[in-house]
């Protein structure tokens, strides 16, 4: 690559970290107290609150992953998308509101004040951190790769880059100045597949138009479920349970409906949420599919930064070239920021509780950086894997373990702690093993490479009833302020029975 | 008009409502754990809990099939809609307002569940 191509690249990844640390910066000098820091003194708007859950949300995986897995298996992938916004439906009516009024902070603060027990909070904060991590790895390798295809700079600049960025404004702002740099971020990820997305239609249409699927041959590609076995179909639903499902366990949105005034603006801001997503997810399968037309096949992941040059000749090339490596970065630094917010939260609060009187802005500063050097390094050793897969597979861990302690934490008052840590173990272990067993096998070959790959058809049913059961036969434990906690999450507020809220 | 000052209207006492036999707030009873406490508390949860399993049966029901439509069906899937194939415009476009509706029939909903509850234990108080 010369560097004449290079530095409308360069200059669009320098102003978007100045951007991203200019508007922490600003957010730092209204963020002072703690709840400042991690819930942003619970008074952000649904139209702003909204606007940043959805650039939280937006990862690698939905800005580079998507468009790759559609031009290399076709069809079928669209059930990504599908997944990441349906997700957010299932939490709407599911959580959204009663986990605003539960008046935590996090899930392991909701798993103790719920459950009365020191066990499952250290169960949950062990969770959060692994899907945290789990979560962070692929947006790492995502960043390394876009500076590489982009910039020609080698694989571990970009890794380190927003490592860095995340430090310094997670550490610096917290909970509030990070709110005011996602919503900036989710309208420039939008702009920034969007308008390469129309110019490179335009020229489409003046190519006369070449049809995604040539006409023979490769007709399995266009089509949902183009292979005809049993496992594709048990692939396809295991995904769909995993992101319906554990959208509402991931550990960086749920800190976000903290951040709610009230249970009724929370699920306002899931609507909007839903309506923002529906927007961006309409794009990147059309890359996909001009990729397809326009003969790429190989580096599926670097598909939406590459098509830009292959398709528009000159300076037109370089600079929407440039914008999509802008929203790139933008997606990697704020899906980032908010799993290092959530993760560090936990970690400071892990750290305080046991030595107390330790600073708790101190603490979670400190917090931050652990809480970013961990993946950072895992994912400078590891060797690259596909972004949106391994993405799936933090899914299907949150499903497996937070999605059933939520929703009977919220609807059935029999729930014990016993049960709940039970159910996370063996929800959380199964998913894991699946994790493990990829990562060991990544081709398909048995039933059980299929089983394991896509481990949540199975997993989430074995922690229910897992739950279920245990809870059952610990009756007895069934903590005595559960049905006064119930009344809590469920009453609308204004009758002066809201959960007080400590701190 | 001399006589009609002297035809003065008997003076009437004003008193507000007699605060020492006020009805207990229904707001108490749900929250010190009494019989109707739990009758409230049950029929909003009821309330709302089908109001979630009415939406996500439904999201099962236009979403969740497609896969096994697909599947069972393989020719459908090659049909084309001005030009396009029918999965993509499903899969890949009229899903997302879809869901956007469903998602605002459920708030309104629940909103108005609420509001229902609110009256239903505040009328008790008044």
């Amino acid at each position: 690559m010369s560097a004449e191509a290079a530095w409308p690249g360069v200059v669009a990844v320098v102003l978007v970290s100045l951007a991203t640390l200019a508007i922490g910066t600003w957010g730092l000098r209204v963020s002072r107290t703690t709840s400042d820091f991690y819930v942003a003194s619970r008074s952000v708007r649904p139209g702003l609150n909204a606007s940043a859950i959805g650039g939280e949300y937006l990862s690698a995986a939905s800005f580079l992953g998507v468009a790759g897995l559609v031009l290399t298996f076709g069809a079928d992938m669209l059930w990504y998308p599908i997944g990441w916004t349906a997700g957010y439906l299932v939490l709407l009516v599911l959580v959204a509101a009663p986990l605003r009024r539960s008046g935590a902070y996090t899930l392991p603060d909701f798993a103790e004040a719920r459950l009365d027990s020191k066990r499952a909070r250290g169960v949950c904060s062990l969770l959060v951190v692994t899907i945290g991590w789990l979560y962070l790895v692929p947006q790492f390798e995502g960043a390394g790769l876009t500076l590489g295809a982009a910039l020609g700079a080698p694989a571990w600049v970009g890794p380190l880059v927003v490592g860095a960025v995340v430090v310094v404004n997670v550490s610096a702002g917290g909970m509030r100045s990070i709110t005011f740099v996602q919503a900036f971020q989710y309208w420039l990820k939008l702009t920034a597949l969007l308008v390469p997305l129309l110019v490179l239609l335009v020229v489409w249409v003046g190519d006369r138009g070449r049809l995604p699927a040539p006409a023979t041959g490769d007709d399995a590609w266009s089509l949902p479920l183009g292979g005809t076995g049993v496992g594709d179909l048990y692939t396809t639903y295991s995904l769909v349970i995993a992101t319906f499902l554990g959208t509402m366990g991931l550990p960086h949105v749920v800190v976000r409906f903290y951040t709610n005034p009230d249970g009724r603006a929370a699920r306002r801001t899931t609507l909007v949420v839903l309506g923002l997503l529906g927007l961006f997810y309409v794009l990147p399968p059309l890359y996909g599919a001009l990729g397809r037309a326009y003969g790429v096949s190989d580096d599926a992941d670097t598909l939406v930064l590459d098509l830009p040059r292959l398709m528009v000749d000159g300076l037109g090339g370089d600079l929407l070239t440039a914008l999509v490596t802008a929203g790139a970065f933008a997606a990697f630094l704020s899906t980032s920021s908010g799993l290092a917010i959530a993760v560090s939260g936990v970690l400071a609060q892990g750290a305080t509780r046991r030595r107390p009187g330790t600073g708790e802005v101190r603490a979670f500063r400190l917090a931050a950086v652990v809480a970013v050097v961990v993946p950072l390094a895992a994912a400078l050793a590891l060797p690259d894997v596909n972004v949106a897969r391994a993405v799936g597979l933090a899914f299907a861990v949150a499903a497996s373990t937070f999605c059933p302690l939520l929703v009977l934490g919220i609807w059935w008052r029999g729930l014990t702690a016993p049960g709940a840590v039970a159910g996370l173990v063996v929800g959380g272990a199964g998913a894991l093993a699946g994790v493990a067993w990829t990562v060991a096998h990544p081709q398909a070959r048995t039933w059980v490479d299929v089983a394991l790959g896509q481990p949540a058809a199975w997993t989430v049913p074995l922690a229910v009833v897992t739950m279920v059961a245990v809870s059952r036969a610990t009756r007895d434990r069934i903590p005595r302020h559960a049905r006064r906690f119930l009344v809590r999450l469920h009453t609308p507020e204004g009758l002066g029975l809201e959960a007080r809220t400590g701190r | 008009m001399s006589e009609s000052e002297g035809a003065r209207p008997a003076r009437v006492r004003v008193t507000g409502p007699d605060r020492r036999h006020r009805p207990r707030p229904a707001v108490r009873d749900l929250d010190d754990d009494t019989p109707l406490g739990g009758l409230y508390l049950g029929s909003l949860l009821r309330e709302q809990r089908r109001l979630a399993l009415r939406v996500l049966v439904a999201l099962a029901l236009s979403v969740g099939v497609w896969p096994l439509v697909f599947w069972l069906a393989p020719g459908l899937a090659q049909v084309r809609v001005l030009g396009a194939p029918l999965a993509w415009l499903l899969l890949g476009g009229l899903v997302y307002p879809w869901l956007v509706f469903l998602g605002w029939r459920y708030v309104r909903a629940a909103e108005r569940t609420e509001r229902d509850f609110a009256e239903l234990v505040g009328e008790v108080e008044q």
